[in-house]
């Protein structure tokens, strides 16, 4: 009888354990939610209705309006298919050119390889503020500037030293006999990097895609640097020069903030278990 | 004696094909890695607007940053102390966040996305975000405070806490890449040595010191070194949401280096600027690597 007391007590200390587990760990989520909770409602509210003590956050009617006026406010469109463009074409040279240079790294034995890869991943501790100058007169004097040249071109040289690293990694996984049975075969290296090893390292591409994804399409110094005609302008610069002209206009501001973000959200459902294998990856290895 | 030559003739086909592959790398490293920061150097011992050929002048903008320019020491300062405050913390969050949602609880996967997605954002959008939740009239966390009977900060807008202020909003970033790098690298201890302390009668606190702070050592020191130099990077929170103000208490040193490269076009001195930042970092970068052999536990070495 003592016995069954206590186990059923003990049971209960589990069961409410577990509860208050679950409590905290909500309300630790919907501190981390709650930034967004309160940029879609700004984004609904009325003009007068942001400046209310205490705030609210449902609207007493949702003003969609907001969302049209934001559009309006800036060459919205005009921006996002720069951002778009910029951002697809640093993908493509950042994945090709990555995997490409990669295979040197992990498939071919080479003299001075490892003391070339030592570089490679010796460029990533220097900040880019050594080379931003000289790079920016460069492109003046290659004619690039004010065009979207400096934010893609760059990136079909190798891809950054990150990526190339993660790259290699993954090439590193496939096994030697793969590509030594179709070099019997007669099959070339670009052959056997084209058609065996891309396609066995889509996951890896992807991952590598995602994260030059944030990367460009959060850019902000690159094009405040590299672009001045306003209609060349991302989305990321025409965001912040929003914030220059109209900074008390909230509705507004949060509305072309929650647009900016609808990509990374779709594409972050879709792609979640990337992320993760990706980060994942990077971390062991090194 | 055929098979030998076929050999040799493989190895010299790699070296032609390494350097083949490795080509795209190549002339990207000769043509925005060492030309830029060669020039970049000659650069810094010059007057030079881009305007009118650059003039040599010794160590003329060096001596000016070390001597007579306020601004500089201010941005330093300023780094410093955004970087102290925010590497640990963000360090210490991360890890606490992973260790709390490394449980076989049932629909623990839901939490650890909540946490990682604000991670994603970045840039000016979470530096707008944060502009409306500082507000100091109407913004959520004064509204809250209010709401609790007392009158938050001015945040953004005053000396004291505009540095604090952006060390908070990167906190909502701990659950992103450094939070899954921990939890795997926690997944990736041992159970029994946990066991073995159990049995020896060790407290929960002595087995996180002595069992999984030094398991985890190597990716604690990963995320510690880009963490550091990620931190010394703050550019663009500073130039949407404070200018470098109030009274530049956020002028962080790559900002200073901004606006004289390309707002003052002081480009001799923004390159002087550059490589006394890439001196100090590669220096605090060897330093780490020196004091990592003290903490840093490598099974199996």
């Amino acid at each position: 009888m003592q016995e069954d007391n206590n186990f059923m007590s003990n049971n209960a200390k589990k069961i409410a354990g577990k509860a208050s587990l679950y409590l905290i760990y909500t309300f630790i989520g919907l501190i981390f939610f709650l930034p967004f909770l309160w940029m879609l409602s700004t984004s609904l509210k009325a003009g007068g209705e942001i400046f209310v003590y205490p705030p609210k956050f449902i609207p007493t009617e949702p003003r969609w309006e907001n969302y049209v006026k934001a559009v309006r406010a800036i060459p919205f469109l005009i921006y996002f298919r720069n951002s778009v463009f910029i951002t697809v074409m640093a993908i493509i040279g950042t994945v090709l050119s990555s995997s490409f240079v990669a295979y040197a790294f992990a498939k071919l034995k080479w003299r001075a390889r490892d003391k070339v890869f030592f570089i490679v991943l010796f460029t990533a501790m220097f900040p880019m503020q050594v080379t931003m100058i000289p790079v920016f007169i460069l492109y003046k004097n290659l004619g690039w500037l004010d065009s979207f040249k400096p934010l893609i071109i760059p990136y079909f040289f190798g891809g950054g030293a990150f990526n190339i690293f993660l790259m290699r990694q993954f090439f590193l996984t496939i096994p030697e006999s793969l590509s030594e049975a179709a070099r019997m075969d007669g099959c070339s290296d670009f052959g056997i990097y084209w058609s065996i090893l891309l396609p066995l390292t889509k996951p890896a591409m992807i991952t590598i895609a995602l994260f030059t994804f944030l990367l460009t399409w959060n850019d902000f110094m690159g094009p405040l640097i590299f672009l001045s005609t306003k209609e060349k302008g991302t989305l990321a610069l025409g965001l912040a020069m929003f914030v220059g002209q109209h900074g008390t206009e909230w509705h507004l501001l949060m509305a072309l903030s929650v647009l900016i973000l609808i990509p990374v959200v779709i594409i972050f459902i879709f792609c979640q278990r990337y992320f993760v294998e990706g980060i994942t990856m990077t971390g062991i290895k090194g | 004696m055929t098979n030998m030559s076929k050999n040799i003739s493989n190895k010299q086909d790699q070296t032609v094909l390494g350097i083949l592959f490795s080509s795209p790398w190549i002339i990207g490293f000769i043509l925005f890695f060492t030309y830029p920061i060669i020039s970049s150097l000659y650069y810094s011992f010059c007057h030079f607007d881009i305007f009118r050929p650059a003039q040599w002048i010794g160590l003329g903008n060096y001596k000016e940053l070390f001597t007579t320019d306020p601004y500089f020491w201010q941005s330093i300062w300023n780094t410093i102390f955004y970087v102290v405050l925010r590497v640990p913390l963000n360090i210490i969050g991360s890890l606490l966040l992973a260790m709390m949602v490394n449980r076989s609880l049932r629909g623990i996967t839901v939490y650890r996305t909540l946490y990682f997605f604000p991670s994603l954002v970045a840039g000016v959008s979470i530096s707008v975000i944060w502009m409306w939740m500082f507000n100091p009239q109407y913004g959520l966390i004064n509204s809250f405070l209010r709401g609790i009977g007392t009158e938050g900060p001015l945040w953004l807008g005053s000396i004291r806490w505009s540095k604090p202020s952006l060390v908070l909003m990167s906190l909502w970033g701990i659950g992103g890449g450094r939070m899954i790098l921990y939890l795997a690298a926690l997944q990736g201890v041992p159970k029994s040595l946990y066991e073995a302390a159990d049995v020896d009668g060790a407290t929960g606190w002595s087995k996180f010191v002595h069992i999984t702070i030094p398991m985890i050592s190597p990716v604690l020191f990963l995320t510690l070194i880009f963490e550091v130099i990620g931190s010394f990077q703050v550019f663009t929170e500073a130039y949407v949401m404070t200018g470098g103000g109030p009274l530049n208490s956020t002028l962080f040193y790559n900002l200073y280096l901004y606006l004289k490269a390309f707002v003052d076009f002081d480009m001799g001195y923004a390159c002087a600027m550059a490589w006394i930042l890439c001196i100090a970092m590669l220096a605090l970068t060897i330093l780490q690597f020196r004091l990592a052999r003290k903490w840093v536990f490598y099974a199996g070495r």
